[in-house]
C-alpha cells in the first residue's frame, strides 16, 4: 500500500444516498468513504440490502431519481466532482471513462437490436467512429472476450446467446471505449459455476490488459478471494470493514465479516453437525437501531454497542479499517511469502 | 436398487421427460427436448439424495417429474414398490399427501393475498385433515417446528424476509407429515448468513422426522452438508452417483471434477489450478452424439465422440459408485 499514486482515480467521501418510500426516507448508503486507485480491483461485499449496488450505481450517476437522491458527500473521479453533475455531462463520462456491467445480462441488453447494433451505438457515440469502423471494432472486442466466431455472433440477437455468452457481450460493450473504471455489479451471480469461472478469469485478464480499475460488487466472498487486493464489507448501508484481502480472510476484525466468512457453505473434509450461522436477520432499514447496526446479531455486543455507533477507524499496525467497539482480536498472520 | 428392499421408499427407473418443440404453420412437433433422459435412482426411507448440476441440466424437471407435476414421457416411478406412473388423479392424491415440494423462490411460491396461517393450513384443508380446531393447533406446531412464533400467523408474506418466507414454505410442506420432500434449490435465493440457518433447519427436520429428501442444488458445497448420496446431472442424465464421502474425495467423472474445481474458494491462500471448461452446455434439443460431455471434456478421446458410455459401478455392492464415462469403463 506504499507505492500508491498521490491522487486516487476515484475518491468517495461521506456519500449518503437516500430513497423516499411510502413509509419514510430510507438511507441506503450512510457516509460511505473509500478510494479506488489506478489499475486496482476492489470489492464491495455484503448481503442484499446492504447498499453495495446503490453505491456502485451512484458512481455512474444512475440512482433513479426520484425516489432516490444523493443526499450528501462527494465523489471525485480524476479530480472532477461527480456529485451534482448535469445529466448531459454525466452521459459523456458514462460509457467512456466509467462503464458498468450488470448482474442480469438479459435485462441489460436490448432484445430487439442485434449485438452489433448495440455495440456500434456506444462506439459511434463516444469514439466518433463510422458505422463500418464501429462494426470492425465491435468484432475485435467480441474476439477479445473469447466469443467464438464473432463475425457471425455480431448479427445475432441477445436471446440467441447463452447466459455466459451474454455476460461476455456485456463486458465487451463496457470495455469498448477503453474506460478507466469498470463497475461490475454481481457479474457472475446469474451464471453457472463453470461459466462463472470463465467470466471471472476474463475480467481479471482484461483488467491487466486495459490497465483499468475495477469495482466488483458481490455477495459472494468466495469470488472475492479469487483475484482482488482489497475488499470493503458493507452492512446495512455502512462500511464495517475495509481491509487487504489476506488480512480480511486470515484475521477479520469485524464480527460481521467473521460471521459471514464462517457461514459460507464450503466443501469440507468432514461434515459438520451444524453449519455455523449468524443468528437473527438484517434489521429493517426504516427502523435501524441507533447504535451499531449489527449489535443485535452480534455475540460480542454490549451496552455501548446499543447506544453508540462505532466509527470506521484504522487498525493498530495496518492501514486496514474497521468499525467496531469490540473487534475480534487480531490473529497472528502467517504470511506465506 | 430393488423394490423388495424394505427400506426403499422411492425407486425411479429409466425415467424420461421429453418436451415437444413445435414449429411451422401446422405447429407440428419438429424436435424433442430431452430434459430428463433415462434416469434411474432410488432413495431409502429417511435418506437424502442430492442432485447437482448446472442450469438446464434437467434437475428441476426431474424433481417435478418424480412428483408427477410434470407427466413423465417414459420410465417408471415406484413408491414403496407400487408403480404410481399410471395412476389417475384421484388415486394419486394419497401419494401426493406423502410427497411434498419446497420451491426455490420464496417470493413466487407463496400467495401474496393469503396470511401465513392460510398458507400453512391449505394442504390440511385440501386433504380434509382434522377438525378446524385441530388444524389451528397444527398450524402453531408447524410454525414452531420451523422456528417461528404464533404471532406471525395473521401476517402476509410481503412482511417477511427471504429466509423467513422459505421457513413458511417449509412449514407448508410439512403440514401433511410427508415422508418424502423434493427441495428444489431451497436456499439459492437466500443471503449467505441466512442460507446456513435454513440448511440447518432442513438437516434437523430430516433427522427428527425421518423425512427422505431429493435435494436439488447447483452448489456442491450446499449439497454436501445435507446429502447422504449425490447424483451429478449433465444434459438430462446422471453421469455420476456415489455416497457423499466417495464423491467428494474421489470424483471420477471429468465433469464432476470440473464442477468441484470451479467453486470459488473463500481463502486467498487456497487458490488452486482450476479446470476451466471450454464453451457452454450444448442444447438439450440437439445433444451431441456419443458422450454428451465430450464437447467440453478436457480428456475426451475418439471413442467418446462415437458411443455414449454406459453407467458402471466402480464401487462395491454395499457402497456403489456409478460413473458413465469411457475412462472408467
Amino acid at each position: 500500500m506504499n507505492d500508491m499514486p498521490e491522487t486516487p482515480l476515484l475518491r468517495v467521501r461521506d456519500l449518503i444516498i437516500e430513497f423516499a418510500t411510502e413509509n419514510g426516507v430510507v438511507r441506503a448508503a450512510d457516509k460511505i468513504s473509500f478510494y479506488v486507485h489506478e489499475n486496482e480491483t476492489i470489492r464491495l461485499v455484503g448481503e442484499s440490502g446492504c447498499g453495495k449496488t446503490v453505491t456502485g450505481l451512484s458512481i455512474l450517476g444512475l440512482i433513479p431519481s426520484p425516489p432516490g437522491r444523493i443526499a450528501g458527500g462527494s465523489m471525485k473521479f480524476m479530480g472532477r466532482e461527480l456529485v451534482g453533475l448535469k445529466d448531459r455531462e454525466m452521459r459523456e463520462i458514462r460509457g467512456r471513462d466509467i462503464s458498468m456491467i450488470f448482474q442480469e445480462p438479459m435485462t441489460a441488453l436490448n432484445p430487439v437490436f442485434t449485438i452489433g447494433n448495440q455495440m456500434a451505438d456506444v462506439l459511434m457515440r463516444h469514439r466518433g467512429l463510422t458505422q463500418r469502423q464501429a462494426r470492425t471494432a465491435a468484432i475485435e472486442m467480441l474476439a477479445k472476450v473469447s466469443i467464438p466466431v464473432p463475425g457471425k455472433r455480431i448479427d445475432e440477437y441477445p436471446h440467441q446467446l447463452s447466459g455466459g455468452m451474454r455476460q461476455r457481450v456485456m463486458i465487451a460493450m463496457a470495455l469498448s471505449c477503453d474506460p478507466k473504471l469498470l463497475v461490475a455489479d454481481e457479474p457472475t451471480t446469474a451464471l453457472d459455476v463453470t461459466t462463472q469461472a470463465q467470466v471471472l478469469e476474463q475480467i481479471s485478464k482484461l483488467q491487466a490488459e486495459f490497465r483499468m480499475s475495477v469495482v466488483l460488487i458481490t455477495h459472494d466472498l468466495g469470488v472475492v478471494a479469487e483475484t482482488c487486493r482489497r475488499a470493503i464489507v458493507m452492512y446495512c448501508g455502512r462500511i464495517v470493514e475495509n481491509a487487504a484481502i489476506d488480512d480480511l480472510f486470515t484475521s477479520p476484525r469485524h464480527p460481521y465479516t467473521k460471521g459471514l466468512l464462517d457461514s459460507i457453505p464450503r466443501i469440507r473434509r468432514h461434515r459438520l453437525a451444524e453449519l455455523p450461522i449468524i443468528p437473527g436477520r438484517v434489521p429493517d432499514l426504516l427502523h435501524l437501531p441507533c447504535g451499531c447496526r449489527f449489535a443485535e446479531r452480534c455475540s460480542r455486543a454490549d451496552a455501548l454497542c446499543a447506544e453508540q455507533a462505532p466509527a470506521l477507524v484504522p487498525a493498530e499496525k495496518t492501514s486496514n479499517l474497521f468499525a467496531c467497539h469490540h473487534p475480534v482480536p487480531e490473529m497472528p498472520v502467517e504470511r506465506l511469502s | 436398487m430393488n423394490a423388495q428392499n424394505h427400506a426403499t421408499l422411492l425407486d425411479v427407473r429409466n425415467l424420461e421427460k421429453y418436451f415437444p418443440v413445435r414449429g411451422g404453420i401446422f405447429q407440428r412437433v419438429i424436435a424433442q427436448v430431452r430434459a430428463v433422459d433415462d434416469v434411474s435412482f432410488s432413495i431409502e426411507k429417511g435418506r437424502t439424495l442430492g442432485l447437482v448440476g448446472e442450469s438446464g441440466c434437467g434437475k428441476s424437471t426431474l424433481g417435478r417429474a418424480v412428483l408427477r407435476l410434470h407427466e413423465p414421457t417414459g420410465g417408471r416411478i415406484l413408491v414403496d414398490g407400487w408403480d404410481i406412473t399410471g395412476l389417475r388423479r384421484n388415486q394419486l392424491d394419497e401419494y401426493r399427501r406423502r410427497m411434498q415440494i419446497i420451491f426455490q423462490d420464496p417470493f413466487a411460491s407463496l400467495s401474496p393475498r393469503r396470511t401465513v396461517a392460510q398458507i400453512v393450513r391449505e394442504p390440511l384443508d385440501v386433504h380434509r385433515i382434522g377438525t378446524p380446531n385441530e388444524r389451528e393447533r397444527r398450524i402453531i406446531d408447524l410454525l414452531a417446528d420451523v422456528g417461528m412464533g404464533a404471532e406471525v400467523r395473521d401476517r402476509y408474506p410481503h412482511e417477511f424476509s427471504g429466509g423467513q418466507r422459505q421457513r413458511i414454505g417449509i412449514a407448508r410442506a410439512l403440514a401433511l407429515d410427508p415422508d418424502f420432500i423434493v427441495a428444489d434449490e431451497p436456499v439459492s435465493a437466500l443471503d449467505v448468513s441466512v442460507q446456513s440457518q435454513v440448511l440447518n433447519l432442513i438437516a434437523g427436520l430430516k433427522k427428527k422426522r425421518g423425512i427422505a429428501f431429493l435435494f436439488i442444488s447447483h452448489d456442491l458445497a450446499v449439497i454436501q452438508h445435507v446429502s447422504d448420496e449425490i447424483g451429478v446431472m449433465y444434459l438430462g442424465r446422471i453421469v455420476e452417483q456415489a455416497s457423499v464421502e466417495d464423491l467428494y474425495t474421489e470424483p471420477k467423472h471429468p465433469y464432476t471434477q470440473a464442477l468441484m474445481s470451479a467453486i470459488p474458494v473463500p481463502d486467498p491462500a487456497g487458490k488452486r489450478s482450476r479446470i476451466v471448461l471450454e464453451g457452454d452446455v450444448p442444447s438439450p434439443m440437439n445433444p451431441p452424439g456419443g458422450c454428451p460431455f465430450h464437447t467440453r471434456c478436457p480428456q475426451a478421446e475418439e471413442i467418446c465422440r462415437r458411443t455414449a458410455p454406459l453407467g458402471v459401478n466402480i464401487g462395491s455392492t454395499e457402497n456403489p459408485h456409478y460413473v458413465s464415462c469411457h475412462l472408467h469403463a
